[in-house]
């Protein structure tokens, strides 16, 4: 084990991979000669050379709209996005075309591609830049949604992403670029759609993905003061989604918040929900019980950016409700 | 292939090599009375609900399509938007396989997923049929990337509208295919009209070569209603390509006889206009070379025009006798193994 940042982990898998398969090459703003604009493909241009790691133009569009070009015939881009929130402007690349070629084409041209970033909101970075976008991605037949919420998941998600032939939407965050953590020093290859529980528990389940991962934690850590034991899980995958993880942790525990960075209505979350009503109706205990976003774009001001995120004090409220505790 | 004031290179009416060749005048007649009947009986199987969705036939733009991929090679690559028909049958999609694909048969180049804007084949190296207005530039572009990156020395064709020469997409592919000499030829098929929309009412240029000043493209404009200067001028352009890898743009200036879709009167363009591009018909002013060439009679193209409306007959026969896709195709290939 090394201890490694997460985006020291993220670089380290790309790198791993390009070595790996010379048809692996990544593009996107700053990524080469600047080393990234969060630093992630650092060292990466000195060692594979202008070829394989290229700075594009600033046209979101057009570079995501050539990976899938080049995806067609053969090629294995990664597609850097500086934020999602850019990224926004690649969707009709991403929506309209990596992810309906396989299908329009019967199956005689696939996609192998994958768009990476950061989502979701830093720190004051205000409307335009504190966007969340993987409930619209998830809507979408033909592409894959990955979160990791620590450097060895982030590590291991993305080498699969990589060798995945589908277009992977790789959701990252600024807030954890910094994130340290014991990452294997063996190759190690997380399977898409397996989730994973990051702390045991018997009393209510916590599911929670990406950044979210780290509040259900400091909720738990807090309510096992209480003597409440959370069971977190953390899907890592939300397309393909690992329902069996999350009914099995229902099954156990009879009650279960999701913790998301978004919006309530028509989200990942909802989803969860529902799939957790249907499947687990006769297990529950409490209702299925939601913390997200408010509905309002991110405001500026620090003190303002707090309310509307889903925080440990606006969780754990929710956390007790479902235990009915007072 | 840019002259040094920025004006195009244009195709002029010299033809030369095997534009004056009798077999190949004849073989292009041919396949042109073929794109043209394979349209028509497109056309009425549409008008008689044989079949549905959107269609956008090509009629009057076959000298394009014809001069444009005899100067290709097969390993060449070529990408469209949603009006591919006969594109993709020059490429090398049987016709039968395309009409399949319109009446929605599992024995359709897309096997019933894709219809008439979606043609696809990897054997051929057609990269769709697209359906969505300028986004299958970025896509050129990234084929044009591969060839680099892997050292071949192939092509890509990209066919634009005219139309999508004003979307964003358009744009930031250029910049990209210029700045990175990416080896794709963009050729704008210039009927003048967006849907329902004259270019001239919505565009600030008055020829669409221009778009490729802003990114010292070479570029040029071809008379794309003969398909002899058209083919002649390919022929140069894309050996320049091969040989230099730097993209070109090309404003190839034609008219669809038909309403943008099948549903599409084409109210917004005059008799008068009409009647003077029919006069510039690509079918017939070629017949009018062979003829006065003395290289056949009015009958021995007649027999080849018979031919080709029997071709036509044969896809749409094949067509129509041919099954629907099982039930079980809905959940296949939304995800790759």
């Amino acid at each position: 084990m090394s201890i490694l940042t997460y985006r020291e982990a993220l670089g380290r898998a790309m790198t791993e991979e390009m070595v790996r398969d010379p048809k692996v090459f990544l593009m996107g703003e700053e990524v080469a000669q600047y080393n990234g604009a969060y630093k992630v493909s650092k060292g990466m241009l000195d060692r594979f050379g202008p070829e394989r790691v290229i700075d594009s133009p600033i046209s979101e569009g057009g570079f995501a709209g050539l990976g899938v070009g080049a995806a067609m015939v053969g090629l294995r881009p990664i597609i850097e996005m500086m934020t999602w929130n850019f990224g926004i402007q690649a969707f009709d690349q991403i929506i309209n075309h990596a992810a309906k070629m396989l299908y329009m084409s019967s199956g005689q041209f696939n996609v192998p591609i994958v768009f990476r970033g950061p989502n979701g909101a830093a720190h004051m970075l205000a409307a335009q830049h504190s966007q969340t976008i993987e409930g619209m991605l998830t809507q979408v037949p033909g592409l894959k949604v990955v979160t990791s919420c620590n450097p060895a998941d982030g590590y291991g998600l993305l080498k699969s992403s990589i060798r995945d032939n589908n277009p992977v939407i790789f959701l990252e965050s600024e807030m954890m670029y910094a994130m340290k953590g014991e990452v294997p020093d063996d190759e190690h290859l997380i399977p898409l759609g397996v989730g994973s529980i990051k702390r045991a528990g018997q009393h209510v389940t916590l599911i929670a993905w990406a950044k979210m991962v780290s509040r259900a934690m400091d909720c738990a850590e807090q309510l096992a003061a209480e003597g409440v034991e959370c069971e977190v899980i953390d899907p890592r995958c939300l397309r393909p989604l690992d329902e069996e993880m999350i009914f099995n942790s229902v099954r156990k525990t009879h009650r279960i918040v999701i913790i998301e960075e978004a919006y309530q209505a028509a989200s990942v979350g909802s989803y969860i929900a529902e799939q957790v009503q249907r499947f687990c109706f006769d297990e529950l205990d409490a209702p299925v019980m939601r913390v997200a976003n408010e509905f309002v774009p991110m405001p500026y001001a620090e003190s303002l950016e707090h309310l509307v995120m889903p925080e440990v004090e606006r969780i754990i409220p929710v956390i007790k409700q479902v235990l009915y505790m007072r | 292939m840019a002259s040094k004031n920025n004006a195009p290179v244009k195709s002029s009416a010299a033809t030369s090599g095997s534009t004056q060749d009798k077999a190949w005048l004849l073989s292009v007649y041919q396949e042109m009375c073929y794109y043209r009947r394979f349209e028509e009986r497109v056309l009425q199987a549409y008008t008689q609900q044989k079949f549905a969705g959107f269609c956008h036939v090509h009629i009057g733009q076959e000298a394009l399509c014809v001069g444009v991929q005899r100067a290709l090679r097969p390993t060449d690559y070529m990408i469209s938007g949603y009006r591919s028909h006969t594109q993709s049958i020059a490429k090398g999609i049987p016709g039968k396989e395309v009409f399949s694909e319109l009446y929605g048969k599992v024995t359709g180049c897309s096997k019933g997923n894709g219809g008439s804007m979606h043609m696809f084949s990897k054997e051929h190296r057609f990269l769709g049929g697209h359906g969505i207005v300028g986004g299958q530039v970025p896509l050129a572009a990234g084929v044009g990337f591969a060839i680099n990156y892997e050292k071949r020395d192939d092509i890509i064709v990209c066919y634009i509208g005219d139309a999508a020469t004003n979307q964003g997409q358009f744009h930031e592919a250029l910049n990209m295919a210029a700045t990175w000499k990416l080896p794709c030829l963009f050729v704008i098929e210039n009927n003048r009209y967006g849907m329902g929309t004259d270019i001239k009412r919505t565009t600030s240029i008055d020829h669409l070569w221009k778009r490729a000043l802003a990114f010292d493209m070479d570029h040029g404009e071809v008379d794309g209603m003969n398909v002899q200067t058209t083919h002649a001028f390919l022929e140069g352009v894309v050996a320049g390509i091969r040989k230099t890898k730097r993209p070109y743009l090309l404003d190839a200036i034609c008219y669809r006889y038909k309403g943008h879709s099948v549903s599409d009167p084409g109210l917004y363009r005059s008799k008068e206009e009409m009647a003077e591009w029919m006069a510039k018909d690509p079918i017939i002013q070629l017949g009018d070379f062979i003829k006065k060439s003395k290289m056949a009679t009015d009958a021995e193209l007649k027999a080849l025009d018979t031919k080709a409306k029997e071709m036509a007959r044969a896809d749409e026969d094949f067509a129509e006798e041919q099954d629907i896709p099982p039930d079980s195709q809905v959940w296949q290939n939304v995800y790759a193994d």
